[in-house]
C-alpha cells in the first residue's frame, strides 16, 4: 500500500523525535559493545594491541587464574542463587500471611538491604565479620564455636560470608517480586483447594509454586545474570589492602578478575573483553536452559 | 442427599455482629437460594455453611450431622465460586480430578467419576485444555464439573452467575436448574439478582442485615410478603411505595394532591388516621380495575411485549412505575387514569411490617 503523505510526514517527525536517544544508545551501548567484541580478537599491553585471533581464547584455557576465578564463580552461583530464591519464597509466603502481625515494618525490613548503600553495609559486614566481630563474638558466647572463624582470612569462610553477604542483600528484592505476585492470585483458589480437601504442604507445592512458575523464572534468570557478574561485595568486604578477592583469590570472581586485567596489572584489553564475552555468552546458555526448564510440558 | 439445619448461626467479627441468629430447615433435594443485598451477610452464611468462615454461634447440621468444627474438606459440600477459582497451571481434567486425588481414590475411578462429570456438562473436547484457553461459560461449567465429581450431600453457590454476560447468564441458569433435576441435589445458592433467585428457588430465603427477613417459594414471596423489604426486593421492577393516611375507612394519599383509594380487605382495619405505606406492584396497573389515580407520564420506555411508564401526580412528587402491557399508544406528558384493582394493593406500617 502506498504510504499517504500525512503518513510520510509522521513517520519522519517519529524518527525526528526518537533521533536524539538513538544516537546516544548506538555511541554508548552499540558501539562500545561492537568495539568489545572487536577487541577481544587483539592481543597485546596497554595500547600496544595487534590482531590475535583466537590467542585471547587458547590463552583462557591455560590461565590458571582465570579458572579459578571461574570455578569461584559458579560455586557462589550454584550455592547462593537457589538459598536466596527458596528463602525469598518462604519469606513471601510468610509475609502474604494476613494474619501475621506487622506485615509492613516486616516487608520493609527485609527489603531495605538491597537499598543501602554498598560502602556503609560492607564496612558493617567487615566489622561485625572480622575475627574479634560481634559475630564471632555471639557464636563463642552462645557456644557454637569455640575457636574464632577467620571470615576474611580462611577461604572458605570467605566465600561463606560472601555468600552471607549477597543473600542479605538481594533477597529481600526477589521477595517483593514473589508478594506481587501471590497478592495476584485469586484467593478463592486456596478456599476451592480447601474444599477438595487438598493438605497445607500440598497447596503450597501443587498450586503455589505453579502459579508463580513465571516469577520464579524471572528471579532466577536475574539472580543468575547478576552473580555472574558479582564484583562489589568481593572487591569490599573481602578486600585486603584495597585489592579484592582476598584470601588468596578465593573470592576472586570473573567480573573482578575483568577488572584487574583491565584496570590492576598491565593492562590487557584484548583479554579482559574475552572475559566479558564469555559472561555474555554462559548468561545467554543459562538462561536458555532455565527458559526450557521451566517451559510447559 | 442430605439436609441441613441452620440453629440460631452466628457470626461475629470482634463486637460486630454479622449473622444475627439465623434459624433455617432445608430439605434434601431442595434448591434454597439465599438473597439479599450486598453487606446482608448471604455469602457470609454461605462460607459458614462451607467450612470457610468460622461458626461464631449456633449449629450446622448437615445430613443429620453437626459440622460446627468439621473441616471444609469434610462436610460432605461442595462449592462454586464466582471466579470460579480454578485451579490455573492444570487442565480441566486436573482441576476436576484433584480432590478425588486427594480422597485418596484409584486412578480408573477418578477417571470414571470425571468422565460422567464432563459427559453431563457437555465438556469432552475441553479435557485436556487450561481454564486460561476457556470461555466465561466454559470455565463456569468446569467449576461446577469440579464440585460433581465428589458427589456432595449439598452443592454451594456463590454468586456464580454475576462474572457472565446477560444472555449467558440466562443459558446457565437454566443449565443449573437442569442439573438440579439431574443430580437431585441439595443446593444452596446465593445471589443478589432477585430473578436469579424467582427462576431458580424452591424456596427462598431473604436476607438482611444479617438476619433473615423471610423464607417461603418464589410466588408466596412475591404474592404474600411479610414486610416493606421483601415487598421491595422481590419484583422488577420494583413495588411502588406511596404515603398514605387512613381518613374514614378510606385511605388519602397526601402526596397525590389528596386522592383517595378504598382500604384492601384486611382482619382488623387499621385506626382512623394512621400512617401507612401502600404498595402497588407495576403490574397491578396492567390489568386495570375499579380504583384509579390521576397521573402524568414523564416518561415511557417501549420494550416491545411490555411498556413501561414513569409517571407523577403532576409535576415532581414521587414516580410511579406502572407496567402498562403492550401500550403503544403512551407518550410522555400524557394524563390518564391509572385503573388497578385496590383489593390487592399491600399496606404497612410504620415498622415496615405489613398489614394483612
Amino acid at each position: 500500500m502506498a504510504m499517504t503523505s500525512v503518513t510520510r510526514q509522521e513517520n519522519r517527525a517519529g524518527w525526528a523525535f526518537i533521533m536524539p536517544a538513538l544516537v546516544l544508545l548506538g555511541l554508548f551501548m552499540v558501539y562500545p559493545i561492537l568495539w568489545s567484541l572487536w577487541m577481544s580478537l587483539q592481543t597485546g599491553k596497554g595500547m600496544n594491541l595487534h590482531f590475535g585471533g583466537f590467542a585471547n581464547i587458547i590463552r583462557l584455557t591455560k590461565d590458571p587464574v582465570f579458572q579459578h576465578a571461574l570455578s569461584n564463580t559458579l560455586i557462589f552461583l550454584v550455592v547462593q542463587v537457589p538459598i536466596m530464591i527458596v528463602l525469598a519464597l518462604l519469606f513471601a509466603v510468610a509475609l502474604n500471611n494476613p494474619r501475621l502481625k506487622g506485615r509492613a515494618i516486616l516487608r520493609t525490613a527485609i527489603f531495605l538491604p538491597c537499598v543501602t548503600s554498598l560502602v556503609a553495609y560492607s564496612v558493617l559486614f567487615k566489622s561485625m565479620f572480622a575475627v574479634d566481630g560481634v559475630v564471632n563474638d555471639t557464636l563463642m558466647f552462645l557456644h557454637i564455636i569455640r575457636q574464632p572463624i577467620g571470615w576474611m582470612i580462611d577461604p572458605f569462610w570467605a566465600k561463606v560470608l560472601i555468600i552471607l553477604a549477597i543473600t542479605w542483600r538481594w533477597t529481600g528484592y526477589n521477595m517483593v517480586f514473589y508478594l506481587a505476585a501471590l497478592q495476584n492470585i485469586d484467593p478463592s483458589i486456596y478456599e476451592a483447594a480447601r474444599i477438595d480437601g487438598v493438605p497445607p504442604r500440598a497447596r503450597f507445592f501443587r498450586l503455589t509454586i505453579p502459579m508463580l512458575k513465571p516469577v520464579i523464572l524471572f528471579t532466577t534468570v536475574l539472580s543468575t545474570i547478576g552473580t555472574l557478574q558479582l564484583f562489589d561485595e568481593v572487591n569490599t568486604i573481602t578486600a585486603s589492602a584495597g585489592v579484592g578477592g582476598a584470601p588468596a583469590d578465593a573470592t576472586l570472581t570473573l567480573s573482578l578478575y575483568i577488572y584487574n586485567l583491565t584496570f590492576r596489572f598491565m593492562p590487557t584489553y584484548g583479554y579482559a573483553a574475552t572475559v566479558s564475552w564469555l559472561i555474555v555468552i554462559m548468561v545467554g546458555i543459562l538462561s536458555w536452559i532455565q527458559f526450557q526448564v521451566a517451559k510447559e510440558r | 442427599m442430605g439436609g441441613l439445619t441452620l440453629k440460631d448461626i452466628r457470626k461475629t467479627y470482634g463486637a460486630v455482629e454479622v449473622i444475627k441468629g439465623v434459624n433455617l430447615e432445608i430439605a434434601p433435594q431442595e434448591f434454597v437460594v439465599f438473597v439479599g443485598p450486598s453487606g446482608c451477610g448471604k455469602s457470609t452464611l454461605l462460607r459458614m455453611i462451607a467450612g470457610l468462615e468460622e461458626i461464631s454461634g449456633g449449629d450446622l447440621t448437615i445430613g443429620g450431622r453437626r459440622m460446627n468444627e468439621v473441616d471444609a474438606s469434610q462436610r460432605g459440600i461442595a462449592m462454586v465460586f464466582q471466579s470460579y477459582a480454578l485451579y490455573p497451571h492444570m487442565t480441566v481434567r486436573e482441576n476436576m480430578g484433584l480432590a478425588l486425588k486427594f480422597a485418596g481414590l484409584p486412578a480408573s475411578e477418578i477417571a470414571r467419576r470425571v468422565d460422567t462429570a464432563a459427559a453431563i456438562l457437555g465438556l469432552q473436547a475441553l479435557m485436556d485444555r487450561r481454564p486460561r484457553d476457556l470461555s466465561g461459560g466454559q470455565r463456569q461449567r468446569v467449576a461446577i464439573g469440579r464440585a460433581i465429581v465428589r458427589n456432595p450431600q449439598v452443592f454451594l453457590f456463590d454468586e456464580p452467575l454475576s462474572n457472565l454476560d446477560a444472555e449467558l447468564r440466562v443459558h446457565m441458569r437454566i443449565e443449573i436448574a437442569r442439573l438440579h433435576k439431574e443430580l437431585k441435589a441439595t443446593i444452596i445458592y446465593v445471589t443478589h439478582d432477585q430473578v436469579e433467585a424467582m427462576t431458580l428457588a424452591d424456596k427462598i430465603v431473604v436476607l438482611r442485615e444479617g438476619r433473615v427477613e423471610q423464607v417461603g417459594r418464589p410466588l408466596d414471596l412475591y404474592d404474600d410478603p411479610d414486610n416493606l423489604f421483601v415487598a421491595g426486593f422481590i419484583g422488577s421492577p420494583k413495588m411502588n411505595f406511596l404515603k398514605a393516611q387512613v381518613s374514614g375507612g378510606r385511605l388519602v394519599l397526601p402526596e397525590f394532591a389528596g386522592q383517595t383509594l378504598p382500604l384492601p380487605p384486611l382482619r382488623s382495619a387499621p385506626d382512623d388516621g394512621a400512617e401507612l405505606t401502600l404498595g402497588l406492584r407495576p403490574e397491578l396497573f396492567r390489568r386495570g380495575g375499579e380504583a384509579g389515580l390521576e397521573l402524568m407520564i414523564e416518561i415511557v420506555e417501549h420494550l416491545g411485549d411490555e411498556t413501561f411508564a414513569y409517571a407523577t401526580p403532576g409535576r415532581g412528587g414521587p414516580v410511579l412505575t406502572l407496567a402498562m402491557g403492550e401500550g403503544r399508544d403512551l407518550s410522555p406528558g400524557q394524563r390518564l387514569t391509572a385503573r388497578f384493582d385496590a383489593t390487592r394493593a399491600m399496606l404497612f406500617d410504620t415498622r415496615g411490617q405489613r398489614l394483612r
